[in-house]
């Protein structure tokens, strides 16, 4: 064999594919479809661990040739800052255009989470901006790191889901979607999310970045970091725009975060986990789901279907 | 998800890398909501540990306002994903759910036993590797229980698990079991339906689910997560002829030409001889590139780029074949079509079909029959509505490489798109081609003017009417084209009507546009020659040399100049246009044979006298020209 023994690619013994192969190969045949059937194709990129999964598909997909787009990154100017490091680094290891959009209108107003809710300040940077971004550069098909395992109602998303001009999307005009064929054509003014990973879990998303040694943003990786105690959540004060409340003082914590978004709307956990399988062994033994560390999800059970609809990724 | 919490606790590495090598089973389930069958998968969910914390929390709130379990938990409410849906306590679309055990990763597709069934079960089997059919111990086999059978027969899924649900309200009665097996053999031997597995179960209690029942100690078999976890994975793909269609070019520079694609049968090694279809071209795998570094072997579903050794030409949509085991190409076909959509299939309607990774035009025959999915039964059809099933010809826009559905699932599917709307109305099984277009190895048929000329009775030509205006050109050369028409012979019939209207409409009556006029006609006859009619044409052109040119312009043998010879003085007397009176008048300048020349012809195959012919005889002249060369018969 040519290869090492350690990656997903590797055929294992009596040509059968594990689970890890076959889902890659999955994904690398959905990124090429859609790059095949788009026009102006680009990749959403949130700096996680699921978009950092993505890019890495998109390399394996169109090697030796640079993935054929642009990594598209929706700000909102209150990631962490280790974030807007690791962007960079990432899109220049991978030969790719990094295409930053910051709403306008967010700026000019200085929507934030202090002062305008985690409801408002989500819709108007991130399902506005991304609104605006495929408008503006016309992007007519846009790769996102979505799974059907994160949430009920993404059990039913397709792997390529069409998005009205309007960017809505409607859950009675989805297509169906037979063997690997998939429909990627669409009408004047539509556009198309595609979702390489549809049918990946968390734990497989962590077992490649194992497997194949992904970089990811160090604050998966337990720190001591400054945070503050609000409702039960740890909020980590990330720079200093973080307002304290009266008596509020931050204080050092060993923490990591398993999810990341908007440094005040993302709860910390209290974790000794620095390495990768750590992490993973923290991820197995836990009794809560991933999406509890969101803010988002806390208004309903529907509420992601809602923003769905929307516009919101 | 905390199974083999012991070994995640003590030594993490040891279980991530027995968890590497696990496989990957994907089933569908199918039965209706009384099955019991969300109650199923929520079971196994719950079972495998995959259930959090603040999941479980949701569900028990969730089963005290919405539950139909009394106080307990209702699994099936973990399954229902859209608001809308809850509400109306069933599921309207496929669902995919995510576990693992030890052994494997599972993909379950969920779908809906009601009235949306073809279209959602047909999507949830067409990835599946296992079916596993729900049947309440109460009710038997019953006519659902024979749809969901056949349409996971259709759909190829060899291996299907009947769960006897609902066990523990029969009393757990091993006959109750035996008649359901009975029963049910008997229907699925019909469908070709024979690695059946029967299991007798309680979804709600867990009797078999994950552990074997004391309740059933005359059960021996497999409980349902145990055949799962144990069934073979469909590895006969790596069997097949090897097969890989194009889905990109990788061309990052001048010096590498890569295809790109995921093997969808067989495998491949740098040397192996491949073909690709349709083309027909051959040459041999050079290199299996991947970023992980080139591969000595690959097999079907691996997604790779392959190099070939020699610079032929393949792109999106072809496919790279076994040299020594190609695929077939052909464009009419015969196969089953499952119509997904409110608006009916409009037999000869443009449609888009894809294949592989390959979208052609294609129209859909009338259905030869439909079948009703609940037995069986061909029944007449006109036309497919949302949901039904039939089988129809197929004809795509040009050739298509494919094998049938039956062999491999990826070479025989396709889905059909609606032009309009983009959106996906159907989906098909390619089963084989119709005799009239096979092309084991498609070769490359040089279509020429000797091979449409084939296709006719006769050979073409040009019949060039000249003579003055008013000379009765256009009259014989109308009765010529009536009386070949009759022959069977192909024609068509230039004159001043259709040609100046249209193509000639910028020019004038000067010299240089009369010659720019016949040189036009004259090109024109020859392409119609070219396509094989039998041409005439019905214009003054008064010089010599253009109606040469027209000449040169076919073959030899192919041009019949035909002089309708009426004097000026007669053809003035005719005038049925009225424009001699006007040219005498100076109305109308440039006019032949007043204040422009007619040069006569010097040699014509046939000179008509309009002054002792009638335009029958005359025409009968032009015929007996016609046959002496043997344009027709």
């Amino acid at each position: 064999m040519a290869t090492t023994a350690t990656t997903a690619a590797t055929v294992i013994e009596g040509a059968r594919l594990t689970h890890l192969q076959r889902l890659e190969a999955e994904a690398i045949h959905i990124m090429r479809e859609g790059v095949a059937e788009s026009e102006r194709p680009a990749m959403l990129y949130s700096v996680g661990k699921d978009s950092s999964v993505l890019l890495h598909l998109a390399r394996k997909a169109f090697f030796p040739s640079p993935p054929p787009f642009p990594l598209v990154h929706v700000d909102t100017t209150w990631k962490f800052q280790a974030m807007y490091a690791f962007r960079g680094e990432r899109a220049a290891e991978a030969g790719m255009e990094l295409v930053v959009h910051q709403n306008p209108d967010c700026v000019a107003q200085g929507i934030n989470p202090f002062d305008h809710g985690s409801a408002l300040h989500t819709d108007m940077w991130k399902t506005e901006g991304l609104k605006q971004v495929i408008d503006a550069h016309r992007f007519d098909l846009c790769f996102g790191g979505a799974r059907r395992d994160e949430e009920k109602s993404r059990a039913k998303e397709r792997v390529f889901s069409v998005r009205s001009p309007q960017h809505q999307w409607d859950p009675k005009r989805q297509r169906p979607e037979l063997w690997s064929v998939y429909n990627a054509r669409r009408r004047p003014g539509e556009t198309l999310r595609a979702f390489p990973i549809s049918n990946w879990t968390e734990l497989d998303v962590w077992q490649y970045i194992h497997l194949e040694q992904i970089p990811i943003v160090p604050l998966y990786f337990a720190a001591e970091r400054p945070v503050v105690e609000r409702d039960g959540v740890l909020i980590m004060v990330d720079d200093d725009r973080m307002r304290l409340h009266p008596g509020e003082v931050p204080m050092t914590r060993k923490v990591r975060f398993r999810t990341l978004g908007c440094y005040p709307l993302s709860g910390a956990i209290e974790s000794a986990a620095d390495t990768l399988t750590g992490i993973i062994q923290e991820m197995l033994l836990a009794t809560t789901s991933e999406r509890q560390g969101r803010v988002i999800d806390f208004d309903g059970a529907a509420s992601m279907e809602k923003k769905k609809q929307e516009g919101y990724f | 998800m905390a199974h083999a919490s012991e070994l995640i606790a003590d030594d993490i590495e040891a279980y991530l890398t027995s968890h590497q090598y696990k496989s990957l089973l994907r089933f569908i389930t199918c039965g209706s909501v009384d099955d019991g069958k969300s109650t199923l998968i929520g079971r196994l969910l719950y079972e495998s540990h995959l259930v959090f914390e603040d999941h479980l929390a949701a569900l028990a709130a969730d089963s005290a306002k919405v539950g139909t379990q009394g106080g307990d938990l209702d699994f099936a409410l973990l399954l229902d994903g859209l608001s809308a849906e809850r509400e109306q306590g069933i599921t309207i679309d496929v669902a995919y759910r995510f576990f693992s055990t030890e052994q494997r990763k599972f993909i379950v597709a969920d779908t809906p036993g009601h009235e949306q069934y073809t279209r959602n079960m047909v999507t949830g089997a067409s990835t599946a590797d296992v079916a596993v059919i729900l049947v309440d111990a109460r009710k038997g086999v019953l006519t659902q229980t024979r749809r969901h059978s056949f349409l996971v027969s259709l759909l190829g899924i060899r291996r299907v698990v009947v769960a006897v649900n609902k066990m523990d309200l029969v009393g757990f009665d091993e006959e109750i079991l035996d008649a359901i097996r009975t029963e049910y053999l008997d229907f699925a031997g019909r469908i070709g339906l024979d690695d059946v597995t029967f299991i007798p179960l309680s979804a709600l209690r867990g009797d078999n689910v994950v552990e074997p029942s004391p309740n059933t100690p005359w059960y021996h078999g497999p409980t349902l997560l145990g055949y799962l976890e144990t069934v073979a994975v469909d590895d006969d793909t790596a069997t097949l002829p090897f097969r890989m269609p194009v889905q990109w070019v990788n061309r990052p520079d001048l010096d590498f030409r890569g295809f790109s694609g995921r093997i969808v049968g067989g495998t491949v090694r740098p040397g192996d001889p491949v073909r690709v279809l349709p083309a027909g071209t051959t040459s041999t795998v050079a290199r299996i590139v991947t970023m992980d570094g080139d591969l000595d072997e690959a097999v079907a579903g691996q997604s790779v780029t392959l190099t070939l050794a020699d610079e032929i030409d393949a792109s999106r949509g072809d496919v790279i074949c076994a040299g020594d085991a190609p695929c077939e190409v052909a464009d009419q076909f015969e196969a089953h079509v499952v119509w997904m959509h409110e608006d009916a299939m409009l037999p000869g309607r443009p449609y888009l079909m894809k294949i592989g990774t390959r979208t052609v035009g294609v129209t859909l025959g009338h259905p030869k029959y439909r079948i009703d999915v609940n037995n069986l039964d061909h029944l007449a059809a006109t036309t497919l509505e949302l949901n039904e099933i039939g089988v129809c010809n197929v004809s795509t826009d040009r050739p298509i490489p494919f094998d049938a559905y039956t062999g491999n699932r990826d070479m025989g599917g396709f889905v059909i798109i609606d032009r309009q709307t983009q959106n996906t109305v159907g989906a098909g099984l390619l089963h084989f081609a119709l005799r009239r277009s096979h092309n084991i190895h498609w070769q490359d048929v040089q279509v020429d003017k000797a091979a449409r000329a084939d296709m006719n009775l006769h050979r073409p030509g040009v019949v060039w009417f000249t003579g003055l205006s008013g000379s009765g050109k256009s009259t014989v050369a109308n009765v010529v084209e009536s009386k070949l028409h009759a022959m069977g012979v192909r024609t068509y019939l230039l004159d001043g009507d259709n040609v100046r209207h249209g193509l000639n409409r910028d020019l004038g009556f000067t010299d240089a546009d009369r010659v720019e006029n016949i040189r036009r006609i004259a090109e024109v006859a020859g392409l119609m020659v070219d396509a094989g009619l039998v041409v005439l044409t019905a214009f003054i052109s008064p010089f010599r040399a253009e109606r040469q040119l027209a000449r040169d312009r076919v073959e030899p043998g192919e041009f019949v100049e035909v002089f309708v010879d009426t004097p000026l003085e007669v053809a003035e007397e005719r005038d049925p246009k009225g424009l001699y009176r006007k040219a005498r008048a100076g109305d109308l300048v440039n006019f032949t044979g007043i204040d422009s020349p007619y040069e006569p012809p010097e040699a014509p195959e046939v000179r008509v006298d309009t002054t002792a012919l009638s335009p029958e005889q005359a025409a009968d002249l032009v015929i007996d020209a016609l046959r002496s060369l043997r344009i027709v018969p």
